[in-house]
């Protein structure tokens, strides 16, 4: 593997509650190289999103840590940026300035402000928002919300970028889109990218490497799939690929053979449940 | 869209429905409705009232008593005019036979008129309006940013916030006698009494509804604010205030409201010039048209209250980023 980028060294996390202490995560342990796209995988409440709110410096880990080229990240910074799973753009600012808020944060003393209007308009011109300004976010629809989050993270110009479940609100053409998009944008910038789905085909298709974890408490990563698939990859033509269905079997196993997860039903709906399921796998 | 509607068209004869023109005269016929039955339970209630004054007045003696007060305040001003008038004569005179003498100019002291009461309750109720925004906003803003802060002053609101007006009143009084001395005062004392005490007990409304819209902002703009790294600065003009505007009108509206029924109450009771002194001033005078005068200060100090609180709604729409809400 080429040269460790990012390294979450035996990470874990116990939040205090009335009840004791309880233990979310444990002994993550992960090495990303420069350049990588990795994938987290799990069920719902597995604390995937608590090991990226650690690695973008949200919250602390309470073990271990995590290093960005060497030095331990603990506080909220843009060179980790974060594509936050609800957009969280600012209501009350056009699509323009809601980017111009985080250039002019990491580039207000760098550059002059012509230099920060063309790289505000070429970022959202690179996820196709170019169009629309001037829009708040109250009038422009999902995805396109979605791409001007995406388009103010990769405007910092991010070492990291972090994405939790970026495209999991949307419906699944717009998704297939904007998949398609990230490829194109990662390939082209070469940004180290950690992001959080729930969505198989999204963590094979667009994955370097997908991290399963098993579920919680105490969630931990259970498997580590390295895709292997050249790029760039074509969804249609990888429909029929043995190698993309192998993959995606793998990661199936894993979560619905090997950690399957039984969510306790609603009474009325529990002839589903099967007896067996209960004995699950932790 | 309402029962009214609903019958016309079941009644309406070809089952065409309402037209648009019926509608625009359905929704102002119906509220005028309810103005006349409330003026034709006035004037019939008020003939069975017999005071000490007489018989209580009527919507037309109302009436008749705001055009009273109408010739009243322009007799009034008609003999401000003269009497400026005269002066500028007199002293031209003066100037004419030695260029050198002493001009002394002297103001019109003429009797408030209830209009002149009127305009001097309106600047008092914005001055302290003012003063209380200019104190809650801000610190409604430091101690919704700060647990610390708000754990420290949360007492001194919940025991300050229910005092009514008429007992800061005369601590407001002896205060200012005490502390505001001077030779040639910009303001009168009986202005700043007024005033101080409506800060007193407008603040507070403004200052609970804004500490908590600025504790309510979204974790996810919090977070983004965070990894942004914004300054203080920043994070409270881009992030907190436009979040915690609506709650923050919320709350000066409630104070407006306030405001203006404090100012009332409390010229009444410190005699300080304004509408609650008219109205005092009134009852106190005893005439049979008294009770018809304070009817018509009555109807004037709801109807400034109610402008007031449009006022507010309109700044509300202008400053609010979200036009889409819907205001009431």
């Amino acid at each position: 593997m080429a040269k460790v980028h990012l390294e979450l060294s035996d990470v874990g996390m116990t939040f205090p509650t009335p009840k004791g202490p309880f233990c979310a995560l444990q002994n993550i342990n992960l090495k990303i190289a420069k350049g990588e796209f990795v994938s987290l995988i799990g069920h719902s409440g597995c604390g995937k999103s608590t090991v990226l709110n650690i690695v973008a410096g949200l919250h602390q880990a309470t073990q271990g840590g995590v290093l960005l080229n060497g030095k331990e990240v603990d506080a909220p910074g843009p060179e980790r940026a974060v594509v936050f799973q609800n957009h969280s753009l600012l209501p009350w600012l056009s699509t323009y300035q809601n980017v111009e808020l985080a250039v002019r944060q990491v580039f207000g003393r760098s550059r002059s402000r012509a230099e920060m209007r063309d790289w505000i308009l070429h970022n959202l011109e690179l996820v196709q928002m170019g169009h629309a300004l001037d829009k708040r976010p109250s009038e422009i629809s999902g995805g396109m919300k979605q791409r001007v989050g995406i388009a103010r993270a990769l405007a910092m110009e991010p070492e990291v970028l972090l994405m939790d479940e970026p495209f999991g609100a949307l419906d699944a053409l717009t998704r297939a889109h904007l998949q398609d998009s990230l490829m194109d944008i990662q390939a082209t910038l070469g940004n180290t990218v950690i992001m959080i789905t729930h969505d198989v085909d999204e963590a094979v298709l667009l994955s370097d490497r997908v991290v399963m974890m098993t579920n919680g408490p105490s969630a931990s990563i259970g498997e580590i799939l390295d895709v292997g698939i050249e790029r760039p990859r074509d969804r249609l033509a990888l429909a029929e690929d043995r190698r993309y269905n192998d993959c995606r079997t793998a990661v199936l196993r894993f979560l619905y053979e090997k950690h399957k997860k039984v969510e306790p039903l609603a009474p009325r709906r529990k002839a589903s449940a099967e007896p067996t399921a209960k004995a699950g796998s932790a | 869209m309402n029962t009214a509607q609903l019958y016309l068209k079941r009644f309406s004869p070809s089952g065409i429905s309402v037209p648009a023109l019926g509608r625009f005269a359905l929704s102002a016929l119906i509220p005028m409705l309810g103005l006349v039955v409330f003026l034709a339970i006035w004037h019939l209630g008020a003939q069975r009232i017999d005071t000490s004054l007489g018989t209580f007045p009527g919507p037309g003696e109302v009436a008749s008593q705001w055009s009273n007060l109408v010739d009243e305040h322009r007799t009034e001003r008609a003999r401000e005019a003269a009497f400026y008038e005269r002066q500028e004569v007199r002293n031209a005179e003066v100037l004419a036979q030695d260029p050198d003498a002493e001009i002394r100019w002297r103001e019109f002291r003429g009797r408030p008129t209830f209009f002149d009461q009127m305009f001097t309750s309106l600047w008092t109720v914005l001055s302290g309006f003012l003063l209380a925004t200019l104190i809650a906003v801000p610190l409604g803003i430091m101690i919704g940013l700060s647990q610390t802060l708000y754990r420290a002053i949360n007492p001194v609101i919940q025991i300050f916030k229910p005092v009514s007006p008429l007992a800061w009143l005369p601590l407001v009084t002896l205060v200012v006698s005490a502390v505001y001395v001077s030779s040639d005062p910009m303001f009168s004392r009986s202005f700043l009494v007024s005033m101080i005490t409506v800060t007193l007990c407008s603040l507070w409304p403004t200052l609970i509804n804004t500490a908590v819209g600025v504790t309510s902002v979204s974790q996810d703009l919090q977070n983004v604010s965070r990894v942004l790294r914004l300054n203080w600065f920043t994070h409270v003009v881009k992030i907190v205030l436009p979040s915690a505007i609506p709650m923050i009108f919320t709350g000066l509206r409630l104070s407006l409201g306030i405001a203006w029924m404090v100012l009332i109450a409390a010229e009444m009771l410190a005699q300080n010039p304004g509408l609650g002194k008219f109205v005092w001033d009134e009852f106190q005078n005893g005439s049979s048209s008294s009770l018809g005068r304070i009817c018509v200060a009555v109807l004037v100090i709801g109807f400034i209250g109610f402008l007031l609180d449009r006022a507010m709604l309109f700044i509300q729409r202008f400053a609010s980023w979200d036009k889409s809400a819907i205001l009431r």
